[in-house]
């Protein structure tokens, strides 16, 4: 309960800022990306704010045993660059690009413009529920390699 | 506007903190498609899934306030159905695929000087970037 009071938090803070930066208006983004037309350069310092609190964080976690309101850390460790991250990269700035949102900015605006909002954050949930159906089918056929013994 | 870059960078820090309080509150990286999927069941790894539904939730709840403060927000969505399906449709697949979005990789993983994510960030901006110069020289945006 405390743990969702936090995120909850933590989830409406990042809402307003999405909010006042500017960053929750699809056509400010689009203006970001436009660096050969008419670029808009605001959210630069949207990126660069938010890297400040960050910075300081991960300085100070480097210190911690243990979150303040959790058991333990729970990050990544995947270092390797892969053709997934790669290419699910590309795939995703060229959404980015056609729409000018990505997912923060999109849930937030589910109370700020709901009708297109929620246009795209329902496409969005069935592009990763495709992904999940996709990634899922992988699996079994890879376990079944491994314990091929039984197989064909 | 002059006051553009002011919001920019005061709303630039509410992300951050809001960021640095999943970190240093929860132990988790506060990346919006990966908890996305985790409320909706559509992540097998994640936090707790209470955890993520109430992080999505806050989102609108933090945005409609500050549009309250603020006396409203100007949005402008492209008009287009077609363009927020199929934009969405690839965001949400591109992002489950490569583990991240703007928040996750763009504000967790470059401040964590995570060589993944300063790679994928540079890859989905430079990906961004030539999709809007592509429309805008054939006219679709």
């Amino acid at each position: 309960m405390k743990q969702a009071l936090f995120a909850l938090l933590a989830g409406a803070l990042f809402g307003a800022g999405l909010a006042l930066s500017g960053m929750a208006d699809p056509a400010k983004v689009r203006g970001f990306l436009d660096i050969f037309g008419a670029w808009n350069p605001t959210l630069m310092f949207v990126m660069g704010g938010a890297l400040i609190p960050m910075g300081i964080a991960w300085r100070i976690q480097a210190k911690l045993l243990a979150p303040l309101a959790a058991e333990r850390f729970n990050l990544p460790d995947t270092t390797k660059l892969d053709a997934r991250l790669i290419s699910g990269a590309v795939l995703f700035g060229i959404g980015w690009g056609v729409a000018g949102l990505c997912p923060g900015p999109a849930i937030t605006d589910l109370a700020l413009a709901p009708r297109p909002a929620f246009v795209f954050v329902l496409a969005m949930l069935a592009g990763m529920l495709i992904f999940k159906i996709i990634t899922s089918r992988d699996l079994p056929m890879k376990e079944t390699k491994t314990t091929g013994a039984i197989g064909k | 506007m002059q006051q553009a870059w002011i919001f920019g960078l005061l709303g630039g820090l509410m992300i951050g903190g809001a960021a640095a309080l999943m970190l240093l509150g929860l132990g988790r990286i506060a990346g919006v498609s990966g908890l996305a999927a985790r409320a909706v069941g559509l992540a097998d790894a994640g936090p707790p899934p209470a955890l993520a539904i109430a992080f999505i939730l806050g989102l609108p709840l933090g945005g409609w306030l500050m549009a309250q403060a603020l006396g409203g927000v100007s949005l402008h969505f492209p008009p287009n159905i077609a363009t927020l399906v199929i934009a969405g449709l690839v965001v949400g697949f591109g992002t489950r695929l490569g583990s991240g979005c703007t928040s996750g990789h763009g504000v967790c993983g470059m401040s964590r000087f995570s060589r993944r994510s300063i790679s994928a960030t540079l890859i989905f901006m430079a990906s961004g970037i030539i999709t809007v110069a592509a429309m805008n020289l054939v006219g679709l945006s």
